[in-house]
């Protein structure tokens, strides 16, 4: 890939007055090998699940199914929604952490000792089952009711799963905050600013470029890890797809539904992350590197120009 | 400016208040004592010139004016008004963030390494202070911050991004940024240490002209020209104390410490 980028641009333009090397490029036989190689394998691989007992017309029955569009809308809210809890609690603990109050910091460091040490799954089921200690909750003049039926499948999957994140979120915002230059820091101040400000307006902005890539990393994680909370009564794409399954008689099937639609998902997360980084890489360096698309452009004007200089 | 300036002669003679008065001021970094019991006057609409060294203490010195350093011992005042405390009888309060915040609006400071915001085009970095602290108008703020870029020669510059200029240019950006805030003084830490000799020149430029319309600064530098030029007072520092002080002229020619004719003898 990177061989590519850096050939493809100014060896097409040759030098106005001297005359343009005109060489045999050097040919690479290992990655025809390897090439070769690769399909050899994958062609093995699509060959055997193909002649496996799958029931592959399933699949696109199956595909775009009421249920499994209502299953992918709902693991896409709760990644969304968790991953919203998980980031400003992590913004939150990652400042508490940090800040001179020992008071804060003492808590932040509690709070991502316990959720980072305890698995999600069985943090799920502690919520869910927290009834056992509050009987009722009570928020005096605003809500009263049964902590079980208060704590609904979504508020525990809600919980479960952004609570813990915050707590990754929290270690992942301070070392963002810490890769910002002490300077900068010294700078807002000098100029007057407040500690708020400057964090707002100086540091974290500067921070999101290191924040930016794991948290992606963290949200593609996020959208995987909700299909643990069918085990909390809370149905999304995993749950209806094992229930289709099992209705249908083509259990493993599904899996492989399932899997698919995780793919297609992770994969578009993956897009947007790319220019998520790009726009907080503005700045940091002088020109900002090309879009996908902008290189598929460019490699087609080279092509272009090469047949015409051939 | 100018009118600023008259009001404050109004009110007190130029020399009653010093700017800046340091009485026996001690710093230390853990066991390491970096100031060693300074004492200087930095007088209104002068330029203070602070040489030595290397870890004598200068730059400390100067953090310490505006807070960025906690001083240890000793009292240091600007404008009258003790740094980073309140005196009421005989026992000093520490002051709030906020209170220190409050102090720092007056006091500009230009960093060695620059320190723009990287984040924002120059034009930001000159109107962040302003909007942010002063809760100034993006219009008006974007306006003056046009002004003082056009006053350091960069008008032409204010869309670009920190790390589209060079070192001389992002200093002078720098600049414009502290005086968005329209201090009372002005801090210069060696800001011309950083850069490449040949721009050097436009960064000391600005200076000069600053110096011109008035401005105090306490300048540390290595640049012995500028001071000699520019500079009102000079004081040469060495491991944490004052060795010798003096009109620049004076000092740099006729050093009368056998401290500071070797480190002049080497700087020359």
């Amino acid at each position: 890939m990177t061989d590519i980028d850096k050939t493809a641009g100014p060896k097409d333009t040759p030098p106005a007055g001297a005359e343009a090397i005109k060489a045999i490029p050097v040919r690479h036989y290992g990655r025809y090998v390897t090439a070769v190689i690769a399909i050899a394998v994958l062609v093995a691989i699509i060959n055997a699940f193909a002649q496996g007992k799958i029931n592959w017309h399933a699949i696109p029955d199956y595909f775009f199914d009421d249920r499994i569009m209502t299953g992918v809308g709902k693991t896409l809210l709760l990644t969304v929604l968790s991953m919203l809890i998980g980031i400003v609690g992590g913004i939150i603990l990652a400042v508490m952490r940090l800040s001179k109050n020992p008071v804060t910091s003492a808590i932040a460091w509690f709070y991502i000792w316990f959720f980072r040490g305890t698995p999600v799954l069985v943090q799920l089921f502690l919520w869910f089952n927290l009834g056992l200690v509050f009987e009722y909750i009570n928020l005096m003049p605003v809500y009263k009711d049964y902590w079980s039926s208060f704590m609904t499948p979504l508020l525990t999957a809600l919980l479960g799963l952004g609570l813990n994140e915050a707590a990754y979120m929290a270690e992942i915002c301070r070392a963002g905050l810490l890769a910002v230059d002490e300077g900068q820091t010294e700078a807002a101040h000098a100029l007057g600013m407040s500690h708020g400000k400057t964090l707002r307006r100086v540091v974290i902005p500067q921070a999101m470029r290191v924040i930016v890539p794991p948290t992606g990393n963290e949200v593609i994680n996020m959208l995987k890890t909700t299909s643990l909370v069918a085990q909390v009564q809370f149905s999304e794409l995993f749950r209806y797809a094992q229930d289709i399954g099992q209705n249908s008689g083509a259990p493993v099937e599904m899996y492989f539904l399932a899997a698919a639609w995780y793919l297609i998902m992770t994969s578009v997360l993956s897009v947007g992350q790319y220019y998520l980084e790009r726009y907080y890489a503005r700045g940091s360096s002088r020109t900002l590197p090309p879009t996908p698309w902008q290189k598929v452009k460019k490699h087609l004007t080279t092509f272009s120009s090469r047949k015409v200089t051939a | 400016m100018t009118d600023k300036l008259s009001k404050k002669q109004d009110t007190r003679p130029r020399d009653a208040v010093p700017m800046v008065k340091a009485e026996g001021v001690h710093k230390s970094f853990g066991q390491v004592e970096v100031l060693k019991g300074i004492d200087l006057e930095v007088k209104p609409g002068e330029v203070f010139c602070l040489i030595g060294p290397s870890g004598s203490g200068k730059s400390t010195f100067l953090r310490c004016i505006n807070h960025l350093e906690k001083i240890n011992a000793g009292r240091l005042y600007v404008d009258g008004d003790l740094v980073g405390y309140r005196q009421q009888g005989d026992k000093l309060y520490e002051l709030r963030d906020r209170e220190v915040a409050m102090k720092r609006r007056d006091i500009g400071m230009v960093f060695q390494r620059f320190n723009l915001f990287p984040h924002m085009t120059a034009v930001e970095n000159v109107m962040e202070a302003p909007v942010q602290v002063k809760g100034a108008s993006r219009g008006e703020a974007r306006e003056r911050a046009m002004q003082l870029l056009e006053r350091v020669g960069l008008a032409d510059r204010a869309g670009h991004y920190p790390s589209q200029l060079s070192g001389g240019q992002q200093q002078r950006v720098a600049i414009a940024r502290a005086l968005a805030m329209e201090p009372k003084l002005m801090l210069f830490d060696e800001p011309t240490s950083a850069l490449d000799p040949e721009l050097v020149g436009d960064v000391l430029d600005v200076m000069r002209d600053l110096a011109e319309s008035g401005m105090t600064m306490v300048v540390v530098t290595h640049e012995m020209g500028f001071a000699r030029e520019v500079g009102d007072s000079l004081v040469f520092m060495d491991g944490g104390v004052v060795v010798e002080s003096g009109h620049p002229r004076d000092v740099l020619t006729n050093p009368r410490h056998e401290r500071t004719q070797s480190f002049l003898s080497k700087v020359l």
